[in-house]
């Protein structure tokens, strides 16, 4: 009887709790309107794209750029990496459902058992501890992200599908929330401030990205040939304002990815892209 | 909230955005005694021009839109001490302004701002 009485307190508090905030699909709808009001000619998928969606030359030069991308010499490295058998003989695919295909999109997720958000990349390590190999380290673009270059395009095409369910989901997607809109760094801004309410502005000589659809794309070769995770990029981002950056693979950054791509439910991915 | 670019007047932003541009900046540069246009353009003190355009300086080179332009500034300051204190902290006038507070968060030193102030006042 106490026991029930507790979980109803309990359940009522939380939803109390829930509901004074904003849900998850209240904060994607309410950026989906705020974009479709500013720029209403952009279409849905077209927000992978990112900043050049702004700027009619720079997808020209995105797309031609594509068609022959300078880096798949690194894609087909990664390609390599994903093929070797461990030394057990199992190979990563092994680790996923349907060899990994159309799985990325469902990543970060919030691992109940484990208390904490799993990234993609976290999965990967699993599966090589999993299988007597050494942990790859987050912030190594020669291994993770060579390898994710390669293993992120066998979800090319599935559609961003991050669920955020549960209370302690719900309380690290606030946390992921909390760092996006605050300010920080000397310069004192908030990622919200320069992807929000100045996506499609012009800093210097540089449009601004709109946050959706910010998460879909990883890696990307920045000028054609440097890689960069999304994490490295929130590292380059915070340091643009001279904050003190997390480490790649920290909680703060894997709660923030949490937020930030459940943002882009609904895009298309298609990973290893150019960008400037 | 997305009226506030009128409000954010004068001065700049971000540093180490964006390397381009800047070549001039750095070029010009005398590590000594840097003159107020070159604070105003090095990415690594003013940063005006990541988010302002000078169209009163032919020698600065931006396509930005962030902020308003920093032009007519004796007119939209009668006095100059408040075009100083918006440099200073603009976050005092406006809470929401992007603006950086350069003089609260240090990232100019008090002479810097006199001399940003004396070099934007002149547009
Ligand atoms: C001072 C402005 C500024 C702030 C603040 C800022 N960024 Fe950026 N960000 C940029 C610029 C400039 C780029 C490169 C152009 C672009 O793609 O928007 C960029 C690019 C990105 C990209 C890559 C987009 C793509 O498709 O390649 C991501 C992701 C990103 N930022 C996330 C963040 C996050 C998360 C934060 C907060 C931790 C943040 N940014 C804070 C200026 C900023």
């Amino acid at each position: 009887m106490k026991k029930t009485l507790l979980a109803i307190l309990g359940a009522s508090l939380l939803f109390g709790a829930i509901s004074a905030n904003a849900t998850p699909e209240q904060d994607r709808k309410e950026l989906l309107d705020y974009f479709k009001h500013k720029s209403p000619n952009v279409k849905f998928d077209d927000y992978v794209n990112g900043a050049f969606i702004y700027n009619a030359d720079a997808l020209n030069q995105y797309n031609s750029i594509m068609e022959f991308p300078p880096f798949y010499t690194v894609v087909d490295q990664g390609k390599k990496m994903w093929e070797t058998p461990f030394k057990n003989g199992k190979t990563y695919a092994s680790c996923f459902p349907d060899g990994a295909k159309n799985i990325a999109g469902r990543y970060p997720y919030f691992d109940e058992g484990l208390g904490k958000v799993v990234t993609f990349e976290m999965a990967l390590n699993s599966c090589r501890k999993a299988n007597g190999e050494d942990e790859l380290a987050y912030d190594d673009m020669g291994t993770m992200g060579v390898l994710t270059s390669y293993a992120r395009t066998l979800s090319d095409g599935m559609r961003m599908n991050v669920r955020v369910e549960g209370a302690k989901a719900v309380a690290a997607y606030e946390k992921g929330k909390q760092h996006f809109y605050s300010r920080r760094g000397q310069l004192n801004f908030s990622c919200a401030s320069c992807h929000v309410h100045q996506a499609g502005n012009i800093i210097r000589t540089e449009y601004l990205s709109p946050v959706l659809g910010q998460t879909t794309h990883w890696p990307v070769f920045r000028g054609g040939e440097t890689l960069f995770t999304l994490q490295k990029r929130y590292e380059g981002c915070n340091k643009l304002v001279r904050a003190v950056p997390y480490k790649s693979g920290s909680e703060e950054y894997n709660d923030l990815e949490y937020f930030h791509s459940y943002l882009s439910n609904g895009l298309p991915m298609k990973a290893s892209v150019f960008r400037k | 909230m997305r009226k506030s670019p009128t409000l954010l007047l004068a001065a700049s932003l971000a540093g180490m955005l964006l390397a381009t541009a800047n070549g001039y900046a750095q070029e010009q540069q005398k590590p000594a005694e840097p003159t107020g246009q070159e604070l105003a353009f090095n990415n690594a003190k003013g940063n005006c021009l990541a988010c302002h355009m000078l169209p009163g300086d032919p020698k600065a080179v931006t396509n930005t839109n962030i902020a308003p332009p920093l032009v007519g500034m004796k007119a939209r300051f009668p006095d100059k001490a408040k075009l100083r204190a918006q440099i200073w902290d603009a976050t005092k006038a406006n809470p929401m302004t992007v603006m950086p507070p350069f003089g609260r968060n240090l990232i100019l030193t008090e002479q810097e701002i006199d001399k940003i102030t004396d070099y934007v006042y002149g547009m």
